[in-house]
């Protein structure tokens, strides 16, 4: 099954830390029943119940299956939405996750209901949990998960509401201007023969090419939050409206009150608007889909944790959409962010600062004046660090030596255990208990390698990241497609990019929209904006793709001649 | 620290041999406007194109008179050396009527020296 990938992108946050009050106003003054559902733009799904615990139906709808239920209790939906951010629970009341931390989500739980009461409170609650164990770092998350989701999910139901309204209306209206006069002064009403008919059903053909238009474009799951609201979208809503407004404010005047006759004339009337409504799907499509296809800008993306970074064309975006392209890019082109790696070897790092300790202890008694103290102490330290990038150089080429004898090992051992297993060809006869499917021969096999690999991804600082479990069904995969053995390894040699690892490495949640400039302006030369997520964040410049200036020049194919080098030596 | 380039030059007089019919200078050159500059082992510069002494001949009367492998040719008999072609700088060497060549030439050794000295 393929999930989406979702991400929140939340407003920059006050300074102070906290969130703002409106918000919590908003969401106790909405009444849990009377929200209103969606109209049936996208696919209804079923009411889940209680019991229902289906992985399948998450992602993209989630949100509106959240509101499914909104008319259930308040507690109902903290519940809802606490299940929503951890992947892969789907019960209602029963949370049944496997992650860590999960007895202190109770105690997250009772909490909230003072939430509403005593807001300060709980607001220094949150920050005063954040340090970096795991079991903390899931409350403060899922608490903004849970406000941040609860505003949105407001925000982006009324806008796809209206959305949905204002299209089912502009469907419906040129129906409504054709039939209105039949079903009103029928009587009345001018023959109208085959003129009429052939608008009939090219009426009928453009309806149905703009609802498939409309579903193509529009119809799509969102793949990310938006912090706030798309520009060209709301315009074109906008536009829709005002369009079919005048249309019916002309139509109820000119024909109903006046009851016209020529009802070809009423009929011409309603095509014409049907023309209109297609001329503005064209519009959306060249605001929303092509206009940002052409490359304007390159963005570079630096992680600030150890330094990787990537290259992206994009043309014109607004500040949010670019950073959703830049994080839809991270997960397949970045590498995985490992805090194992980005310290020095400690061997290194433990003399230099013994180092420190002892030329201080030293130095203490002999100065009185404490920054003459502390410049010499960081002189002495400076140069000291001369000697220290020496055991850092080999400290490397150490660790190397050693990761690649390891590598070695890891490969022999898996090139042979390779060839202990083949894959069942009809003519052989076997007897049925020796025939093995794949996660037998994958559990057969993996004893033998099981050691190496180990050894190795230590070596790597990769063993967080691969669990046994997921070796084995990585080598029944393998098995599965009759890879070789070079194809197995190639998930452990180098480290993948994070969409390849468990769901709970994406943390695709987590991620902050820092920015100087409204998010909604578009990206120019030189913005700067920051994608920022607990451990480390993105850092994005723009760059405006240089204006060619190209420059013909024609050569005469006959014009390739050459002569020989002289290099003459005359004796005198 | 830095670096003046001094062209020491040497005034080199150097008297023909007579063997047969024709007069020997004893030194073959290298080089001309003509030539590529980039195969002359001698020059510092590889697009000077000018003449260099690529041989000189053992106890002939060039080495005699105290020219060396790698000089570049500057002048000779006041004639400029620096822009001819391979074939013209050798005519202006071999002509029939004159016994004696005075050559103006420069030596990197020599400049070398004085860098040296300079520096320390």
């Amino acid at each position: 099954k393929i999930e989406s990938l979702k991400v929140t992108v939340d407003f920059l946050k006050v300074p102070l830390g906290l969130k703002k009050p409106p918000l919590k106003e908003a969401l106790a003054a909405i009444p849990g029943p009377g929200r209103t559902k969606p109209l049936g733009l996208e696919r209804h799904k079923p009411r889940r119940s209680d019991t229902m615990d289906n992985e399948s139906q998450y992602s993209g709808y989630s949100y509106k299956s959240g509101h499914s239920r909104s008319s259930r209790k308040h507690r109902d939906r903290r519940d809802r939405h606490r299940s929503k951010s951890r992947d892969g629970s789907r019960g209602d009341k029963s949370v049944t996750i496997q992650a860590p931390g999960e007895p202190l989500l109770d105690n997250e739980s009772t909490r909230g209901d003072e939430r509403d009461d005593n807001w300060g409170e709980t607001t220094t609650v949150v920050t005063g949990t954040s340090e970096h164990s795991i079991s903390h770092d899931d409350i403060t998350r899922i608490t903004k998960d849970m406000e941040d989701s609860a505003h949105l999910d407001c925000s982006r139901h009324l806008g796809v509401s209206l959305a949905g309204a204002l299209a089912l209306l502009a469907f419906l209206t040129p129906l409504a201007f054709m039939l209105l006069p039949q079903l009103l002064w029928r009587e009345e009403l001018e023959p109208c023969g085959t003129p009429c008919e052939g608008l009939f059903i090219s009426v009928a053909f453009k309806l149905l090419i703009l609802l498939l238009g409309s579903w193509a474009l529009f119809f799509r799951r969102p793949k990310a939050f938006f912090p706030r609201v798309f520009v060209f979208r709301a315009l074109l809503m906008v536009l829709v409206f005002l369009l079919v407004v005048s249309y019916w404010l002309f139509y109820g005047v000119r024909i109903l009150d006046s009851r016209d006759r020529n009802y070809q004339g009423v009929v011409q009337y309603a095509v014409s608007l049907v023309d209109a409504l297609l001329f503005v799907h064209y519009l959306a499509v060249v605001l929303l889909e092509l206009r940002q296809l052409q490359p304007q800008f390159t963005l570079k993306a630096v992680r600030s944790a150890d330094g990787a970074s990537r290259f992206y064309n994009v043309g014109h975006l607004s500040i949010q959409r670019a950073a959703v392209w830049i994080l839809e890019n991270y997960y397949h082109d970045f590498p995985v962010y490992n805090p194992a790696l980005l310290n020095l070897p400690k061997s290194v790092l433990s003399k230099k600062m013994s180092g420190f300790k002892v030329y201080s202890l030293g130095e203490e008694n002999t100065t009185n004046n404490s920054t003459g103290q502390s410049r010499a102490v960081i002189a002495a330290a400076a140069r000291r660090r001369d000697n220290s990038h020496n055991e850092y150089y080999y400290e490397e080429a150490e660790h190397e030596r050693r990761v690649r004898k390891r590598r070695a090992r890891l490969v022999v051992a898996v090139e042979e255990a390779f060839t202990h297993i083949k894959r069942l060809q009809e003519e052989d006869q076997k007897n049925p208990r020796e025939i093995m499917d794949p996660r037998e021969a994958a559990q057969a096999i993996f004893a033998s390698m099981a050691r190496a690999m180990q050894k190795y991804l230590r070596t790597t600082k990769q063993q967080p990241y691969h669990t046994m479990e997921s070796i084995l069904q990585h080598l029944e995969f393998c098995i599965t497609h009759d890879m070789t053995p070079k194809a197995f390894l190639e998930r452990y040699l180098t480290a993948g990019p994070t969409i390849q690892y468990h769901k709970d490495r994406w943390l695709a949640k987590q991620w902050t929209l820092v920015s100087e400039e409204p998010v909604t302006n578009g990206l120019k030369d030189g913005v700067v904006f920051v994608l920022k997520r607990q451990d480390f964040s993105l850092v994005v410049s723009t760059k405006k793709i240089p204006f060619f200036k190209l420059s013909e020049e024609f050569v005469d194919p006959k014009s390739h001649k050459f002569v020989m080098r002289l290099q003459s030596e005359t004796s005198v | 620290s830095y670096f003046i380039f001094l062209f020491f030059q040497q005034r080199i007089e150097i008297h023909k041999l007579r063997q047969g019919d024709n007069l020997i200078l004893g030194f073959s050159i290298g080089g001309g406007i003509d030539q590529d500059p980039t195969q002359n082992p001698f020059s510092e510069d590889k697009t000077d194109k000018g003449i260099y002494v690529t041989r000189v001949t053992e106890g002939g009367p060039a080495e005699v008179a105290g020219l060396q492998i790698g000089d570049k040719i500057m002048q000779v008999n006041g004639w400029d050396m620096t822009m001819v072609t391979h074939d013209q700088a050798r005519k202006r060497l071999t002509k029939r009527n004159e016994e004696v060549v005075r050559l103006l030439v420069t030596r990197q050794s020599l400049q070398k020296a004085v860098q040296q000295s300079m520096m320390s």
